[in-house]
């Protein structure tokens, strides 16, 4: 009971005394995801977009399909990845594994289809109430995607918020392809998960505590963001 | 000899149009003109095909049988683009009331300089200058129908479809509106507006199309239609009777 607390007290020490190993691994997984999360909605809304606008055969199994996407285990995705990196693999000569691009690579594969089915949802529903006065205006269909993308910017954000904080949070994918190398690929949900093992709770604690704080900050600004969104919408609905 | 007329004036004409759903026509005109200078008020009960016939006349529902004549041309994209319309429920894009109106005037490829001042125009043409920042979805039931006209009129429109305007206005907001419809008559504009108001018809409108279970049953001039009405429809319509 006493080494909890002197591990507790020890772990405040760390965060306020500026660790410079915790904070160079916090910084890591900030880069990381934050990356991750621009690539993800490079991709994933205008896929999203298209797929909320534009028709085609195969789209309603596009949109089942992405949705399973959505909920795929971490786990297996980081194996996936792996296979495609490791040496034998077919992006083996690129020589990424165990690399921080591995680690966004990973988490690219997880938030795309989060950002975009998301995307999907939120520009189907406004497509459908814009869609006769957009054509009143002469704005064609494929014109029709930037007024729409910007017109559900909140949304949007919500979605890449949203699609942020499974990044942040993640373990399994990120510790098979990324490796959980010291001052190369540890981030903190890895770190947390080695350190705890090795009974190193210390660090494992104040890691604990940033990621929790940066999941609170998230979800504040995701529910502040949908309530906006939300305020703007309902109104004349 | 009308066909031949209508070659050669601006007029907008109906041959035969159907809609149909589930076997059912919901709109069924066999023959209608407009090709008097407006504006032609839409009167009817409710159902009465009086939105869907706007719809077809800006070309947002193709009929399944019969066609729109504009001109004297089977109403395509170069019409169209020229017309604009004020729907029942107004759609506001979730901006600032004055990015509403800067999205058409940006289309028109209008300089920003030219734009700013045509905002501020439209702005206090529909009293709406103090509200130019607010976000348009937060606007007033009147205010946003206000926001949706000077937005139709922003887009420069030869014809003007407007589908019950002035439905959430109160009256000086209402008198407000039926000016701007008036000098945008006179300046040339063609206006198609439904309205339920008789005593709105009587002021605007030069022509009246009485519309009734998805059929034209009379189109005539104004004091002609509202004062002696032809048809048993019109006469029961205009007494406030129930029109079945
Ligand atoms: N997409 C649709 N599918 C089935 N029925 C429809 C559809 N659109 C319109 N209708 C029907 O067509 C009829 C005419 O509708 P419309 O909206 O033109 O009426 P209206 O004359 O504008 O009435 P109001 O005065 O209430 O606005 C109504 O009975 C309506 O229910
Ligand atoms: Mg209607």
């Amino acid at each position: 009971m006493q080494g909890l607390a002197s591990e507790f007290s020890l772990a405040v020490a760390l965060i306020f005394e500026g660790d410079s190993e915790l904070w160079a691994i916090v910084l890591l997984s900030l880069k990381v995801s934050v990356f991750a999360v621009l690539i993800s909605a490079l991709i994933g809304m205008p896929v999203g977009a298209a797929l909320a606008v534009a028709r085609f055969p195969g789209r309603r199994s596009l949109i089942v399909l992405m949705n399973a996407l959505m909920g795929f285990p971490p786990v297996v995705v980081g194996l996936l990845v792996y296979l495609m990196l490791s040496r034998s693999g077919p992006l083996g000569v690129l020589e990424l594994l165990y690399t921080p691009t591995a680690m966004i690579i990973a988490q690219v594969v997880l938030v795309t289809p989060i950002v975009a089915a998301l995307t999907r949802q939120v520009i189907e529903m406004l497509a459908e109430e814009y869609s006769e006065q957009l054509r009143s205006l002469g704005v064609s269909r494929l014109a029709s995607v930037p007024v729409l993308l910007w017109d559900a910017r909140l949304a949007l954000v919500t979605a890449l918020l949203a699609g942020f904080g499974r990044a942040i949070a993640e373990v399994g994918a990120v510790i098979i392809v990324g490796g959980n190398i010291n001052h190369v690929t540890r981030v903190m949900t890895t770190t947390i998960a080695l350190e705890t093992s090795k009974g190193n709770l210390a660090l494992a604690l104040a890691l604990g505590a940033i990621l929790i704080g940066i999941a609170v900050v998230v979800n504040a600004m995701v529910s502040a963001a949908s309530l906006r969104a939300e305020q703007e919408g309902l109104r004349h609905a | 000899m009308r066909d031949l007329l209508c070659d050669m004036t601006k007029c907008l004409q109906v041959r035969g149009l159907q809609i149909r759903r589930n076997g059912r026509a919901l709109l069924d005109v066999a023959d209608l003109t407009l090709d008097g200078p407006g504006p032609t008020l839409l009167l009817g009960p409710n159902g009465a095909g009086k939105s869907l016939l706007l719809r077809c006349l800006h070309g947002l529902i193709s009929p399944d049988q019969g066609r729109v004549i504009q001109d004297g041309a089977p109403l395509g994209p170069v019409h169209t683009a020229r017309q604009a319309m004020v729907f029942q429920q107004p759609v506001l894009l979730r901006r600032s009331v004055s990015a509403n109106l800067d999205f058409v005037l940006r289309r028109q490829k209008i300089a920003r300089d030219a734009r700013k001042t045509r905002i501020a125009e439209l702005l206090t043409e529909g009293g709406l200058e103090d509200k130019a920042r607010q976000s348009a979805r937060s606007l007033s039931g009147g205010e946003a129908q206000r926001l949706a006209i000077l937005r139709a009129l922003a887009t420069g429109p030869e014809t003007l479809f407007l589908d019950e305007p002035t439905s959430a206005l109160d009256p000086s907001a209402t008198q407000m509106i039926e000016r701007m419809i008036q000098r945008a008559s006179t300046r040339g504009v063609r206006i198609v507006m439904v309205t339920h108001d008789i005593g709105q018809a009587r002021r605007l409108a030069a022509d009246i199309v009485m519309m009734q279970g998805g059929h034209v049953v009379e189109h005539g001039p104004a004091k002609q239609v509202l004062d002696a009405p032809e048809s048993e429809a019109s006469r029961r319509y205009l007494a406030g009777g129930l029109v079945t």
